[in-house]
């Protein structure tokens, strides 16, 4: 069982490193978008400050939105995802794997970067840390919810911007306790309560999105 | 005639089939045993391909059951999908992978051990031994069916399930496909198999079901040889 779970995740790994450019992408636009708010709304430091926790949290939702689209899809065109449905482990593992491996890719590198653009909107560092740490816990529900998306969306004419209109409600409370535990700091009142509640909703999202997306992809693969 | 029939390990009962509300086929019924081959006949359009992604299980029956050793497919899928490999329209074959990696991935996936050598061996096998380092998007049509095909042979099942085996394939590889089927049934496996071209088959037991009238029922013709 967790064999498998391990070599759906190294072969993912692996065809991710030999197709670089998809991970940079989604890494860029999430530089890019939140280097936007500053040129746009102006430099003075104080709004920057207020507005920064929620820019860059919007911006690491969509930046994993923008993946999510193809986690299945590129596997279904060329038949291997039929190949792995039809193996005799459990398609739930398949597809807690698979998410794992996008948290790898594209969630770790959004983790690394946010600290850089956390200083670009003048975030002091404990408000940094905790940025940090609640993308640690966020990203990871991104995925996991994403994969619920991306399974039942599969094959359909426009996926991915149906996709995005099915999973963006669904990343509000992830959006909601990740940027207010910065703000929580910020204000001194402290971000346990709001990593907290992050952490219950990643666990929720860890027990229920692995089921309904494995039930989505079969009926997807029909 | 007199030897014992074999018992039947696959067999489907009173299958009906519907697509997009059209009535493809209904009332289904074979079985087939170990050493046996079924070779599913009709138009474009009439089914084939319905009835053995049914077989397969990655679509559910809306009537009638496919059963594997007596039990309903969808109650024993892990001993089923141990012992069932498919061969679809599409390879499954990554495109950023070379052949040996793209084997490798394919045995862990269904758990199976994986052996270099074994791999390499198949691979030469079936033609490709100039390709080993290559990434399949170099490769050919042809020879990425071949490379689908040694995975095929490395899955080491019992029921092959192959949807058009030969399309893409030159004369040379129609032979060996045709040689591969053959000593797979006489090994004692079993093959479904929907294809267009005449396949040479001496020497091996064939049923032959025709799908494409809706309205009759549908049944398997065994073929002397």
């Amino acid at each position: 069982m967790g064999r498998y779970f391990l070599s759906v995740v190294r072969r993912d790994l692996t065809l991710a490193a030999r197709r670089r450019s998809d991970w940079l992408t989604a890494l860029f636009f999430f530089v890019m978008v939140s280097s936007l708010f500053p040129l746009g709304v102006g430099p003075e430091p104080e709004l920057l400050k207020r507005i920064g926790p929620g820019v860059l949290w919007v911006a690491a939702t969509l930046a994993s939105l923008l993946s999510l689209s193809r986690l299945f899809e590129d596997d279904h065109r060329d038949g291997s995802l039929e190949q792995m449905v039809l193996s005799p482990a459990s398609t739930v593992l398949l597809v807690l794997g698979k998410a794992m491996a996008h948290w790898l890719v594209y969630g770790i590198p959004l983790l690394l970067m946010a600290p850089v653009l956390g200083i670009q909107f003048n975030l002091s560092w404990d408000a940094i840390a905790v940025l940090v740490f609640s993308l640690l816990l966020g990203t990871p529900i991104l995925s996991l919810l994403g994969a619920a998306g991306a399974a039942l969306t599969l094959g359909l004419r426009g996926g991915g911007v149906l996709l995005t209109l099915l999973i963006l409600p669904l990343y509000v409370p992830a959006l909601i306790f990740g940027a207010g535990a910065v703000d929580g700091v910020m204000a001194g009142t402290g971000a346990e309560a709001n990593l907290s509640l992050l952490g219950a909703f990643l666990l929720v999202s860890f027990l229920v999105a692995p089921w309904i997306a494995a039930a989505s992809l079969r009926v997807s693969l029909e | 005639m007199t030897a014992p029939l074999p018992a039947p390990l696959l067999s489907v009962h009173d299958l009906a089939c519907e697509r997009s509300e059209r009535l493809l086929f209904q009332r289904m019924n074979f079985s087939l045993a170990g050493g046996q081959l079924l070779l599913v006949q009709g138009g474009n359009g009439q089914g084939k391909t319905s009835l053995l992604r049914l077989l397969t299980g990655l679509s559910r029956p809306d009537t009638g059951e496919v059963r594997w050793r007596g039990e309903p497919i969808a109650r024993c899928r892990e001993a089923y999908y141990r012992d069932m490999a498919y061969l679809g329209h599409a390879n499954g074959i990554k495109d950023e992978l070379n052949p040996v990696e793209n084997l490798r991935f394919h045995g862990d996936l269904h758990s199976r051990a994986f052996e270099p050598d074994q791999a390499v061996a198949t691979l030469k096998r079936l033609g490709l031994s100039r390709c080993l380092d290559l990434p399949c998007r170099a490769l050919s049509f042809g020879q990425r069916r071949r490379v689908a095909l040694s995975a095929l042979l490395l899955a080491n099942a019992k029921l092959w399930i192959l949807d058009e085996p030969l399309t893409g394939l030159d004369t040379h590889a129609v032979a060996l496909v045709e040689g591969l089927i053959r000593d797979h049934l006489h090994a004692g496996g079993m093959v479904v198999a929907t294809t267009h071209q005449a396949m040479n088959l001496e020497g091996v037991s064939v049923q032959r079901l025709l799908v494409g009238d809706a309205a009759k029922p549908v049944r398997a013709s065994a073929e002397a040889h």
